[in-house]
Parts: structure tokens; sequence; C-alpha cells
């Protein structure tokens, strides 16, 4: 199946990439995608538990993810 | 003509003619207006988010706006932080922020908190007003005005920008999340750049203060629909706004178990002041040339090597003769390019970059090598006023 990863700020230059196509088993979480990123080259500015939003609305780290859906990788940000 | 003392709930006739086209809005009427005279609105930082908020909300007619910030005024602030002036460079903020205001609305009134907000005054700050908008730079504080927000009851209207891209949120209203919610802890020291140092689209904290401001305004209107429980993500560069459903977290430490009933310095509490110290004191350990000793060997015409590790749109900005480019992410490739056996002397624009550069020749094996302290800045103020400072 594929989800679309969707990268903000600095997570998006750490990957060099604001949207990434992924394909993954199925049977897959969100705490799956994350740790897929976190694999990829520049991923490890990543934290294990970073805020994620599944098609838009919050979602924690045991919640399924399925094909098609797209899933928001939010850092957070200080500037002002 | 001159207008009347009138009680602070009323309007005096410069004000009815002032808001008249707030008045004609249905939604904000005789009585919106009279609720945004006596509202009273704190501004933390009036800076990139703070200028454009604390203008709107001035002009909006909100009757208290209290402003805290310690800065000074600087050349480099007025790419984007409007309510400042060429005139009023080197005063301080919150002195150009005030004569600015007066001169929009003299009807507002300015309580000036020069200090940093810290665990011993925020609440005492806070206390007093009734809804709190963050315009800080930096973690630390968000973190401070969301645990203080949060324990006092204060509606906190967040906004915080990076480059092309903007956040903006209302946290800490009824069953709505905090910051916390979605960012428990602030992330280690070092890993997010400040706008000083990644750079910031000026025109970007006018968007985002601005919509900071209209949910300010609504708040204390009691109108239409807020961002709290949503986020709305901004990219300038695409022109794309996305807003995320927020969940309030029930293991929230500051709005979920209330576990947070003091404020924490996370300075002290999470060891950034000290890992900034360890970096600064490794970093201050490398060999340094200073840019007069530079200078003097130059014209002496010594045989070394000036490597600038700084980017191509910097070089592009200012250089120093005779320098060769080699961007510090580039430099491990480059590195068989460069000759172990001559002195090389590595600069950056302030002094940072180049001294990890040293370090990383160091590490492979470069013995004769110097930072260049203060680098193309310091540069300029020392040696070469001619080169442009940025």
């Amino acid at each position: 199946m594929t989800v679309t990863a969707l990268l903000f700020a600095s997570y998006a230059e750490a990957l060099g990439s604001d949207r990434l196509e992924l394909t993954l088993a199925g049977n897959t979480t969100v705490r799956d995608v994350v740790d897929r990123l976190r694999a990829m080259p520049g991923g490890s500015s990543l934290p294990a538990a970073p805020l994620v939003a599944v098609n838009q609305t919050y979602a924690n780290a045991d919640q399924r993810v399925v094909s098609g859906d797209e899933v928001a990788i939010i850092p957070p940000v200080a500037g002002g | 003509m001159t207008s009347t003392a009138t009680s602070p709930a009323e309007l005096s006739n410069e004000e009815i003619f002032r808001y008249s086209r707030h008045l004609i809005l249905p939604e904000v009427g005789l009585e919106g207006q009279k609720k945004l005279k006596q509202a009273r609105v704190l501004l933390v930082g009036v800076g990139g988010l703070g200028s454009p908020a604390a203008l709107y909300l001035a002009a909006a007619g909100v009757g208290t706006l209290g402003l805290v910030d310690f800065d000074v005024v600087d050349a480099t602030n007025l790419q984007r932080q409007i309510i400042h002036g060429t005139r009023t460079i080197g005063k301080r903020k919150l002195d150009s922020a005030r004569d600015r205001i007066e001169d929009l609305n003299p009807n507002v009134k300015v309580e000036a908190h020069e200090t940093p907000l810290t665990s011993r005054n925020a609440l005492e700050i806070i206390r007093t007003y009734d809804i709190v908008v963050d315009g800080t730079d930096n973690f630390q504080t968000r973190y401070l005005v969301n645990d203080a927000c949060v324990i006092l009851g204060k509606p906190n209207v967040y906004g915080s920008i990076y480059r092309f891209e903007g956040q903006a949120s209302v946290f800490a209203t009824g069953d709505a999340p905090c910051y916390r919610c979605l960012f428990r802890e602030p992330p280690p020291p070092g890993l997010v750049p400040s706008c000083a140092e990644g750079g910031v689209l000026g025109v970007l904290p006018g968007i985002v203060g601005t919509i900071q401001t209209t949910e300010a305004l609504k708040l204390i209107l009691g109108i239409g629909e807020s961002l709290a429980g949503r986020l709305l993500l901004i990219d300038a560069l695409r022109m794309r706004f996305r807003t995320l459903n927020l969940r309030k977290d029930p293991t929230c430490p500051a709005c979920g178990t209330h576990e947070i009933k003091e404020l924490i310095d996370y300075e002290e509490f999470c060891g950034v002041r000290q890992a900034a110290a360890d970096d600064a004191a490794a970093l201050s350990a490398v060999p340094e040339i200073s840019p007069v000793q530079l200078a003097a060997r130059i014209a002496r015409g010594d045989d070394f090597d000036l490597i600038d590790v700084r980017e191509p749109h910097e070089w592009d900005i200012a250089r120093i003769p005779g320098a060769r480019l080699i961007p510090l992410a580039t430099l491990v490739n480059q590195l068989p390019t460069l000759d172990s056996a001559r002195d090389i002397i590595v600069h950056c624009k302030m002094g940072g970059r180049s001294a990890k550069a040293v370090q990383q020749l160091q590490a492979s094996g470069f013995r004769k090598v110097w930072n260049l302290s203060g680098g193309i800045t310091r540069w300029s103020n020392d040696v070469d006023p001619s080169t442009p400072k940025y």
C-alpha cells in the first residue's frame, strides 16, 4: 500500500522533500511511517514521536494508516 | 472637536467616528467596540509577530496593550518588524513601539514590561490580562507562556515562523489543547535554527501576526469560529494554507494531568544553557587568528590558504580577497583538495561555522588550522569597512 508523507519546515529540509510517496506493508501504524522516514537519509533529525496528523486530523503513534492516507509530520517552530 | 472624558465603558464621539467601519458591522457594533476598549491584551515580544499584532490591535481600539520586550531596535529588524523605523534604531523596542502606537491611536493605553519573561515574573505579568499573544522567538519562552496561560486559564494566541512557513493556533481555551499537547518538551538545543541563523521572509511574520490578531479580536468580540483546537500551517512559497484538527492530550502535564503547577525555566531545566556553554567552550578552544593578524599575514605575502565555509548566496554578498569558497556541508568531500602541509585559515560570517570546520579539519589530521575570530563581520569592523555586513 502507498501513503503520502507531508513534511514541513525543518523536517522537509532534513529529508530534502516536502512530499514523499511511501510504499509500506499492510497493517501499518503511524509509528511505522515515522520509523520509515527516520531510516531515510536525513531522517535522523525527526524525533521518534513527532506531531502527526493523518488526513488533517491529529493522530497518535498507534493509529492505523491505510492506503491513500496523507500523513503530515509537523516540527516545532520557534521563530517570531 | 475635543473628546470629552468618557467612562471606560463608553465611547467618545471621536472614538465613534474613528471606529465607524467597525460600528457598522453588526458582528462588532457599539457593544463589540466597547468590549475592545475594555480588553487587556498582552503581547510577548514586539518583534516580527508582535509588530503587526500591536499595530492592528491598537488600530482596532483594544483599550490596553501590554508589551513585554527587553531588546533594542537594530537595522536588521526593519526588514520585518514594521512597528519600528529607521529613526528608532538604537532605541528600546518598547519606546519605539509605544511612540508608534500613540501616533496610530492615542486612545490605547500601553503598559511596558521591559524584562525577559521568566518563571519568576510570568504569572504576575500575565495575570492582569485577558488574552496573551505569543510573539516570542525561542522555545523556552513559548513553554513558559503556554504553562502560565494554562495555570491562569488565559487564552494563548500562538504564532510561529520559520523561513517561508508559519504556524498559528489558539491554545488553552476550554476544551482546546495547549502547546504541550502538540509538543510535549522543547526540542534539543541547536536542532532548530533561529531567524538570525535560518533567515525569514520579511512579510511572513506579517501574515502570521495578523492571523494571531484576527483570532485575538474574535475572542474579545466572541464572534466566529476560533482556531482553538486547530493548527493552521502556512506555506508562503506555495501559498498553501492547511488546517489540522487537534486533540487535547489527557496525559499532557500542563492541561491534562495538571502536574505542572509551577513554571519551568528551560534554560536551566533541560540543560540548554549548559549545552550551549559546552558547545561554546569547545568551539572557542580551536586555534584562532584575528582579522588584524590575518590582514598582516596578507600584507606580508605569507603563504597560506584562506577557506570560506559560508554558503554561495553569502559569498555573493561579501567576500575576503583571496578566499576559496567551500560551504561547510561540502567540506568533507573537498578534504582531498586541501594540503595539510600548508597553513589553513577558515572563516564564515561570525566564526561559529568556521570553528566547526576547524574541528572537522583537526579530526581529519590537519594540524596547522586557524579560525578567523568574528568572521567576515569582524573583518569588516576591524580591517576593511568597505566589506558589506549582513
